[in-house]
């Protein structure tokens, strides 16, 4: 049968090549000499293109790091952009490696749908945009107030549950789309508009005058977004979480695209395992020794990334809240590189 | 007795004079303002227009942003946010095509546009040649220009089922392996010989067999050189490809496949031979019956869960395997309905000439049939034209897809931002779905001049 495909192929003019080796993604990826990466159609912060047609992103920023640290070039990489509905067919079907596309975290698709979530890049949730006039601070003060949502999310059901738990007044106003609910909301057809936190800042930018609107302290649920691989190769879910930890390590100790040149040289035996003049943790994940001195160079600590991509660098400016370091306040935690 | 649902009893009341009698003031009062409910059209239209008219002029124009670099240029106006489409032109064009490169997808337009002009216009000589370069040696000229050819091939036919030319080939310095050459030099020879022994246990003539059988391979073999050379181009995935290309790849590649292949179902449905009839039928009905995005999405997503992990063919060639065949099964009934509606006189006439049925339907049927459905051939064509954006679902940025894509750029997210991209979208469609239909038209009272038609 497989025979007959081939030559079916071959006849129509198109060569089927690729060796058949039954190897990693790891290998797989480094015999192809190019990452293909699963991304959004378009999401402000973390992945777009920009006006010279290259992918940038929080997202894709862990992307170009896997890349990174595989190739030593960030841009060895073919991005799939990929609808909410086919992100986990095109894991599955081995379309792309690795899926980094603002997923969340839950147990059904960690389980039965077959992936592995290989760590949390962002830590999002559903918060609120108000008017700056309404003179609203919490979300607690928002009782009898009309909320704005689109139809069919997760977001109507917490904020049902929210308000309910508190016994607070509210009605709901939905629409079918972002760009509807917004309209609305501009047109002051409700109080206020709920969705993820990061929408919202993405949101903002798209009203007349943002800055006459504010975000709400309150987060009213949990959105652990990360990246996806799927089950089965152990050794490609430790590459992609490693990854990720090591651009946590890299900011938790101050390595930074600017100074990695001075970091190599530290005398700190932390800092000399995490760049490899100490031990051969690269090695023993499939990379090179300098794997995470390639990630910082070309990509940077996870901080840059999300100051440069979504935080205050951009022009998104969302606080780092949840998403600080473990020890400046937030629940960013990598573990250790030993 | 028969019950009738109207008959007149009395005389219809006479015709006003022919508006040409009229002088040019009076038509017009006439033909808006007639009658009570011509007044009350008149006025609605009017009133429609002028609610539409001014304030899409304002926001495309008199408020629009003409100039800037970022979302802060565009949100003094509430018009069009003009920069945008400037800042993004090309990869509206192009998508990801590489800057660098973007000369190729240009000299491909470019000799599309030379070798089509010449073809839509009637008076422009040489047709057959210009017929055969357009069809079909720009294919794979385009087909170089765009992917950088050089496929390096590696194994053709006997090959595969030997499996002598897994040795890694060594290539000829020119892009070309000796495994694979060898293996199609075999292959042909092979197959032209199976063809001989067919041609003669059937009784048929072995030279003419062989021939045909030679020349297919010939071009084939040319083909495959052509795509196998190494021209130094820089190869670039299909998947970098983008915007408007995408969109004239795919549209182009549908209406050019599915006209000839429609006709031929549409020649197999109503053909005397079971088999052959069953067949077209099975093939019509299965892709009218299934809808375009499964059929897109089933290619590229569910078609790798089935193929064995080392087989991979490219994402855009399969929707556009999937668009073509889907368009042709819809062609397949419009050219259907125009055979239906020739007299048997015609067919009988041409078998009492002695034509055969090849000669009968190239010389006689079709081209009564094809003029009669022009209007419904034009209207496919259309439709596939803007059907094309589907390709979004699976991946592949087209024109709107592009447009989309950028919206999400945080540098120019803006209030305007959405209306000024899908106002740039419109254009561009309206712009090349009516010169479609305005060249039908023409088409259409230039076959009509020959006698038939309204």
């Amino acid at each position: 049968m497989k025979r007959m495909f081939c030559a079916l192929f071959v006849l129509a003019g198109f060569a089927v090549t690729a060796p058949a080796v039954n190897a990693g993604v790891l290998d797989d990826v480094k015999n192809r000499g190019v990452l293909h990466c699963g991304v959004t159609q378009g999401l402000p912060g973390f992945s777009s293109p920009d006006d010279k047609g290259n992918w940038t992103g929080l997202d894709v920023d862990l992307c170009r790091a896997i890349a990174a640290a595989i190739f030593d070039d960030p841009n060895k990489i073919k991005y799939t952009p990929l609808t909410a509905k086919d992100r986990f067919t095109a894991l599955q079907s081995g379309e792309i490696d690795v899926l980094s596309r603002n997923t969340t975290w839950t147990l059904s698709r960690d389980t039965s749908l077959g992936l592995n979530f290989a760590g949390i890049n962002y830590y999002d949730g559903q918060g609120f945009m108000i008017r700056k006039d309404k003179k609203v601070a919490s979300a607690l003060e928002l009782s009898g107030a009309s909320i704005c949502t689109q139809t069919g999310t997760t977001s109507e059901l917490n904020v049902a549950d929210y308000f309910r738990a508190r016994n607070m007044k509210y009605e709901i106003v939905s629409f079918t789309t972002a760009d509807e609910t917004l309209k609305a909301y501009e047109s002051g057809r409700c109080d206020t508009f709920t969705t993820d936190v990061s929408q919202l800042y993405a949101m903002r930018l798209k009203l007349g005058n943002p800055s006459d609107h504010t975000v709400l302290p309150e987060v009213i649920s949990k959105e652990p977004l990360g990246p996806v691989v799927r089950h089965g190769d152990d050794q490609w879910f430790d590459v992609v979480k490693w990854v990720l930890f090591a651009m946590l390590n890299a900011e938790e100790m101050n390595i930074t695209q600017k100074n990695i040149d001075e970091a190599v040289k530290s005398p700190n035996p932390e800092v000399k395992r995490l760049l490899g003049s100490e031990g051969n943790f690269g090695e023993q994940l499939g990379l090179t020794r300098d794997w995470v001195v390639r990630i910082v160079r070309h990509v940077g600590n996870y901080g840059e990334s999300y100051d440069r991509n979504v935080g205050i660098g951009s022009k998104l400016g969302i606080e780092r809240g949840l998403n600080r370091l473990w020890n400046k306040g937030g629940i960013q935690y990598a573990p250790p590189i030993r | 007795m028969t019950t009738r649902t109207f008959v007149r009893t009395a005389f219809a009341p006479n015709e006003p004079p022919p508006l040409e009698a009229d002088s040019t003031a009076s038509r017009f009062a006439r033909s808006l303002f007639a009658t009570p409910a011509n007044f009350a059209l008149t006025v609605l239209s009017v009133g429609i227009v002028a609610l539409v008219l001014p304030p899409l002029i304002r926001f495309l124009f008199l408020d629009a942003t003409w100039s800037g670099t970022s979302r802060d240029d565009c949100l003094a106006n509430a018009g069009a946010c003009w920069p945008f489409v400037r800042a993004k032109f090309g990869q509206f064009i192009y998508g990801f095509y590489p800057a660098a490169e973007r000369w190729r997808p240009n000299l491909v337009l470019a000799f599309g546009a030379l070798l089509l002009a010449p073809l839509l216009i009637p008076a422009a000589p040489f047709k057959r040649t210009n017929a055969l370069l357009f069809f079909g040696v720009y294919p794979v000229v385009s087909f170089v220009l765009l992917t950088g050819g050089n496929l390096d091939l590696q194994k053709f036919l006997l090959g595969r089922f030997l499996q002598w030319t897994t040795v890694a080939g060594v290539g000829f310095g020119i892009g070309l392996r000796w495994a694979f050459w060898t293996d199609f030099l075999f292959s042909a020879v092979v197959i032209v010989a199976l063809v001989a022994a067919l041609a003669a246990l059937l009784r048929a003539s072995v030279f003419a067999a062989v021939t045909a059988a030679g020349m297919v391979l010939a071009g084939l073999g040319i083909i495959l050189l052509a795509v196998d050379l190494d021209f130094g181009l820089a190869p670039v995935e299909t998947r970098s490809w983008g915007g408007f290309l995408v969109t004239l790849i795919v549209a182009v590649t549908g209406i050019v496949v599915s006209l000839p292949l429609g006709v031929l179902l549409a020649l197999g449905r109503r053909s005397r031979m079971p088999a052959v009839r069953y067949a077209c039928i099975l093939f019509i009905e299965f892709w009218r019956g299934v809808p375009l995005i499964t059929v897109l999405f089933f290619a590229t997503y569910m078609l790798p869960l089935f193929l064995p992990r080392d087989v991979t063919f490219d994402t855009l060639l399969r929707a556009l395997i999937g668009v073509a065949l889907f368009a042709a099964a819809y062609m397949a009934e419009v050219v259907r309905g125009g055979l239906q509606s020739i007299s048997r006189g015609q067919h009988e006439a041409a078998a009492a000439l002695g034509l055969g049925y090849w000669r009968m339907m190239g010389l006689i049927i079709l081209p009564q049939a094809l003029t009669l459905v022009i209007p419904g051939i034009v209207n496919n064509f259309i439709g596939l034209f803007k059907d094309t954006t589907l390709v979004l679902i699976v991946a592949i940025f087209d024109l709107l897809g592009q447009i989309r894509a950028s919206f999400a750029d945080p540098n120019w997210a803006t209030p305007v931002t959405l209306y000024t991209g899908f106002a740039f979208a419109g254009v561009i469609y309206f712009v090349f779905c009516f010169g479609m239909s305005r060249y039908a038209l023409y088409i259409e009272r230039r076959t009509a001049a020959y006698g038939r038609g309204s």
